[in-house]
């Protein structure tokens, strides 16, 4: 991956000239090139990573794992798409192994999600059953970890 | 029989039973400023000469695993031979040069005690060993605590601190036995081309020298390869070659160390290692044989810290601190010269009016006065901060 990337991966705020200075290029290189991915749809957009857990909100997030009924000429693509399209959905991907679709849904509670399954997604026509796993604590999101792992314990000077 | 009734000695103090060769060695310069620093709190510190990663968790979780599976004896005197192994098949790829698993290899207590058994096995009372400052504080000492005679070269900042022949030849007497190198060198991030090693090789063989070469930086290259003087035709047998697993693969706590040598002078390093060590703690050495199974650790921790060079050359030079680009190692060694302080009134000036913590170049050697080494194995956000800091200083300092 282009160590651009990489470091906006790791932090997004991180200013161009910053950028810069570390690539060892200019500013305005670094802008356009950004400009670039952008434009191309590489990067998709900022977002902060959060955690939930500590946060004073009603917030519970399940895995759903759906079984489909592949379409002649679509394939798994249009239910895919309709999957993606509601809002109470964060996450889609296509799978291999024992179902198709994993959907991440959230939602204020346990009610409200597992209403959304049972009447949105699984009646959606071509699926053929969900499978519902709520998530209980979150250690690691987006390569971040929830809880800092590392207190500097190096000496302040040494060789 | 009676008794001869000799007079009653003199009592002796504590201090005078210390050896006097030891008496007359300075204690360490980096020892002086930490004792400065560590009173202080809410520093930002680059003067920590270690990498600020956290081991891989692999090779962690492999220590634990061992030690769950009850490896807590002994190992061989040489170390274990699987980790003797991977280490023959990992210099032989990264630099070029095959040694004997058997016989040629050894395994230490990190660098530090893989030196002092290279130095006492080949230094006589006497023996001068020539060495370029500005360098770890070690070397000097090391080579006192055998008797030997240290024979410093200063490198300078014009030419990249590197060590050209010339300088070599001016300080090689009959008395020099051996040649101690250390690039990428700490403090000054120094490397060697292909070339610069081509012609020390041939000062070595021409004067019938044995060349220490502490490669302990190596991975940390970035830029222009590492070539290494054991690598070089005619060299081997008279190189002795020390590696570790400290920089590279952020394992320094691990205390792991290796020396390669030919195999005469593996065994009388052995000699010293078994009397007075025995052997490498044997948890170390099983992580060591995970971290030698991949390659992409080090190639990581590399690019983060080249990010992090670039970062703080750029910001110490913008700010009117003239800093040459290092190839190697994780330090900048800026020039600081101009501003009428000594390297260790800057220091202390820089960390009591803004609690930002380098070492004063001074530390190294004679000629690292005027130059300060910044270590930018730190986080990325510090060094923002440590640098806004700076250039608040010296801003001040030129009004
Ligand atoms: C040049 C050099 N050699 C050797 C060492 C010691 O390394 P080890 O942890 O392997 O004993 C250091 C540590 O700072 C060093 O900078």
């Amino acid at each position: 991956m282009d160590e651009l990337l990489k470091l906006l991966k790791h932090n997004a705020l991180e200013t161009p000239k910053n950028l810069a200075r570390m690539l060892n290029t200019t500013e305005e290189a670094v802008k356009a090139k950004i400009a670039g991915y952008e434009g191309a749809g590489i990067i998709r957009g900022y977002q902060a990573v959060l955690n939930t857990d500590l946060m004073d909100v009603e917030l519970v997030r399940a895995v759903i794992e759906i079984k489909v009924t592949p379409e002649r000429e679509g394939g798994f693509n249009r239910i895919a798409e309709r999957v993606s399209k509601f809002p109470e959905v964060e996450s889609v991907y296509l799978m291999s192994g024992t179902y198709d679709l994993m959907a991440v849904v959230a939602g204020r509670n346990l009610k409200d999600v597992a209403f959304f399954v049972s009447e949105k997604l699984a009646t959606i026509q071509g699926i053929i059953s969900t499978g519902t796993h709520f998530m209980l604590k979150t250690y690691k999101n987006n390569g971040v970890l929830m809880e800092a792992e590392k207190t500097d314990e190096r000496l302040k000077v040494s060789p | 029989m009676s008794v001869s009734k000799s007079r009653p000695k003199p009592k002796r103090n504590p201090g005078d039973f210390i050896a006097k060769h030891l008496l007359d060695i300075p204690r360490s310069g980096i020892r002086d400023f930490f004792d400065i620093v560590s009173s202080r709190k809410d520093i930002i510190s680059l003067g920590i000469g270690e990498p600020d990663f956290v081991t891989p968790w692999h090779i962690r979780e492999q220590a634990i695993f061992a030690l769950d599976r009850g490896a807590t004896t002994y190992t061989s005197n040489r170390g274990l031979l699987e980790l003797r192994q991977a280490i023959s098949a990992y210099v032989g790829e990264a630099f070029g040069v095959t040694y004997d698993p058997e016989s040629e290899i050894l395994i230490t207590v990190g660098v530090s005690e893989a030196l002092d058994l290279a130095i006492r096995a080949i230094i006589e009372p006497g023996d001068e060993v020539i060495y370029h400052e500005p360098c770890f504080v070690s070397y000097a000492p090391e080579i006192r605590f055998a008797h030997g005679v240290p024979v410093a070269v200063s490198t300078t900042r014009d030419n990249g601190f590197r060590l050209t022949r010339a300088m070599l030849e001016d300080k090689v007497s009959p008395r020099t036995k051996a040649i101690l190198l250390n690039f990428p060198t700490n403090p000054t991030g120094a490397t060697l081309t292909q070339a610069d090693v081509e012609d020390i090789s041939a000062f070595a063989i021409e004067h019938d020298l044995i060349v220490i070469t502490d490669e302990i930086y190596s991975e940390l290259t970035y830029e222009g390869g590492r070539p290494s003087i054991a690598a070089v035709p005619g060299m081997k047998e008279r190189t002795i070659f020390l590696h570790g697993f400290s920089k590279g693969w952020a394992m320094t706590g691990f205390r792991l160390g290796y020396a390669c040598s030919p195999p005469e002078l593996s065994e009388a390093m052995m000699k010293i290692h078994q009397y007075i060590m025995m052997c490498a703690p044997i948890v170390s050495q099983k992580a060591a044989i995970e971290a030698l199974k991949t390659r992409t650790d080090t190639e990581d921790m590399r690019l983060s810290y080249q990010e992090r060079r670039n970062f703080l050359c750029a910001a110490l030079n913008e700010m009117g601190i003239p800093c040459h680009v290092p190839k190697g190692a994780f330090y900048v060694f800026p020039y600081i010269g101009d501003y009428g302080l000594t390297s260790k009134e800057f220091a202390l000036r820089l960390l009591d009016e803004e609690n930002v913590a380098c070492v004063p170049g001074s530390a190294f050697g004679e000629c690292g006065e005027g130059f300060l080494r910044c270590c930018y194995a730190t986080d990325i956000e510090e060094i923002k901060q440590a640098t806004e800091r700076m250039a608040r200083f010296v801003k001040r300092l030129k009004s």
